[in-house]
């Protein structure tokens, strides 16, 4: 129950894209029977994609994952309008792409960017967001959904502020993609990230919505493929599998967002009905359907992920322990959890896969767990 | 979807991995994980212990409480339980260390207090290289109950200066 680290790839998807490692194996950018063959794939595919989005074709850019698409609109668009200004707006949530991203505008290029404080649910403060904003903001990043907690942040009432001040609003689409609004329109956005690794679709792709007008630098160059904004060989298989992947996310999303939610709440009800001292982290309602972080108080997160491999669920915590920097989450660190409770949080993610059964499972298993780890805890928690 | 048990994962390493060591775990310390010994199963049965020791704090992300009980006559450590709060390796150390010093009818207590993380690490097969720092905590804990000790009984002479 980790599939906001990633996802399978859908059969179907699969299927679609099988032939285009083989056969038809073509450069986009050869002059020949097997390089139209490859460019028609992947204009077709550009054309499917925005016309989910609502977007013109020449409007989505291919990338090599989410990273290189939020790189792209961050870097690109700051370094464009540098004359412009200097002041970027995201928030303390935000995955690192987004914040290690501005971190390095920061200290190599100049930029002066305001990380702006979310609430206990995770969410942002729209009047702190107008009260930062000033003359020289040039770039407004939030994320749509958090990857951690799941809260889902009020795109459409960020855009009304961004669009008043006349600055450029980006949004980190991963974890939304599946469940939430992906219509640029309705949305608003000027940019917009989105990740096949989270959606069924082959890992090494990815896109950036980009509004026609919205000033923009490449930071990849070579060959001028993706309208020069990505130069680099075409993805093919990889492009395809995501509009397939799209189409078909697009086409189950409502089914999906219904049945996922009742499994989301059955475990988050089930797990704080059996074991005490279990706190939700995030948002109780706008949060995404598939999302479950919990804090086991008295609990040490790898700890428990550790019984629950050997169980065979596979789950994440924001516990220091399983960090390559030894720090616990940004994120529930952010939210004003206590660090003891951040060490103690377990995310559930669950996805297409995920079955009652499995809920069931979790619910049966976990008390004992948690019980023979708060045994051996010097930490009282009632 | 579940994973299914009956696949084992073998570890690939590289030159990298090598280096910084992986995330994975030996079958020791997963035994002394699941398994741990010497633990203190009743918090209120520690009445009669000769010396006791808290280490680490929650903000660190590791916490430990040790207690031990010393045979005075041949100066060897006879009991030791320990509470853990922290991850796996954290766990693994403590109970590993908790039988290194009471296995054979006890370890003098001046051999005890030679034990290094590593002698510890050793005897787990090895942890993850990121993961060395949570053993010194068993071993911080157990000197800070010895020198414990060494106050209860009046053994001032035999606390070294410098250390805790």
């Amino acid at each position: 129950m980790d599939y906001a680290a990633t996802t399978y790839v859908d059969p179907e998807v699969k299927k679609e894209i099988d032939s285009y490692f083989t056969e038809r194996f073509g450069n986009p950018g050869s002059f020949n029977y097997f390089g139209l063959e490859a460019k028609n794939a992947v204009n077709d595919a550009r054309n499917r994609i925005a016309k989910i989005l609502n977007a013109d074709s020449d409007e989505v850019i291919f990338t090599g994952s989410g990273t290189e698409s939020i790189n792209l609109a961050i870097k690109g668009v700051a370094r464009a309008l540098k004359t412009k200004g200097n002041h970027i707006i995201t928030q303390k949530t935000e995955h690192h792409a987004v914040i290690d991203t501005c971190k390095y505008l920061e200290s190599n290029e100049g930029f002066e960017v305001t990380y702006l404080n979310v609430d206990k649910y995770g969410l942002i403060n729209l009047d702190e967001l107008k009260k930062v904003i000033n003359k020289r903001t040039i770039l407004i990043s939030i994320m749509h959904a958090n990857n951690e907690i799941g809260t889902v942040q009020p795109i459409k009432e960020i855009v009304k502020i961004a669009k008043k001040n006349n600055v450029i609003f980006h949004t980190d689409a991963c974890q939304a993609a599946g469940y939430l609004e992906l219509d640029v329109k309705r949305l608003g956005v000027d940019m917009m990230t989105i990740n096949g690794s989270k959606l069924y679709a082959p890992k090494g792709i990815g896109l950036l919505y980009l509004k026609k007008g919205v000033p923009i630098e490449p930071i990849l160059h070579g060959g001028g493929q993706e309208f020069g904004l990505r130069s680099g060989t075409e993805n093919v298989p990889g492009i395809i599998g995501l509009a397939k992947a799209i189409e078909i996310s697009e086409r189950i999303k409502k089914t999906e967002c219904k049945r996922l939610s009742k499994l989301r709440d059955m475990l988050i009800n089930g797990l704080q009905g059996k074991i005490k001292n279990v706190m939700l982290n995030g948002h109780t309602k706008t949060r995404l359907p598939n999302n479950a972080n919990l804090s086991f108080l008295g609990v040490e997160g790898e700890s428990l992920l550790l019984h629950l491999n050997e169980e065979g669920i596979c789950a994440a915590t924001g516990s220091a322990c399983t960090s390559r920097n030894l720090e616990a989450s940004h994120v529930l660190l952010a939210t004003g959890l206590k660090t003891e409770a951040a060490h103690g949080s377990i995310r559930f993610t669950l996805g297409r896969k995920t079955k009652e059964e499995d809920i069931k499972k979790v619910i049966r298993v976990m008390p004992k767990m948690v019980e023979t780890l708060r045994m051996l805890s010097p930490i009282h928690v009632d | 979807m579940l994973i299914n048990m009956g696949q084992k994962l073998k570890v690939v390493e590289t030159e990298k991995t090598k280096e910084d060591g992986n995330w994975f775990y030996s079958d020791v310390v997963k035994d002394h994980f699941f398994n741990p010994r010497n633990f203190l199963k009743d918090k209120n049965a520690v009445k009669d212990y000769d010396g006791y020791g808290d280490v680490g704090n929650v903000l660190c992300g590791d916490r430990m409480d040790m207690w031990i009980k010393v045979d005075k006559k041949t100066d060897k450590i006879i009991e030791c339980k320990w509470l853990t709060w922290g991850c796996a390796s954290a766990i693994a150390s403590t109970s590993m260390l908790s039988e290194m010093i009471t296995e054979n009818s006890g370890m003098k207590i001046d051999d005890s207090l030679k034990i290094k993380p590593i002698d510890i690490i050793k005897r787990l097969g090895n942890l993850p290289k990121i993961k060395y720092h949570c053993s010194v905590l068993g071993d911080q804990a157990l000197r800070t109950a010895i020198y414990d000790y060494f106050k209860r009984s009046k053994q001032h002479n035999r606390i070294k200066e410098g250390v805790q």
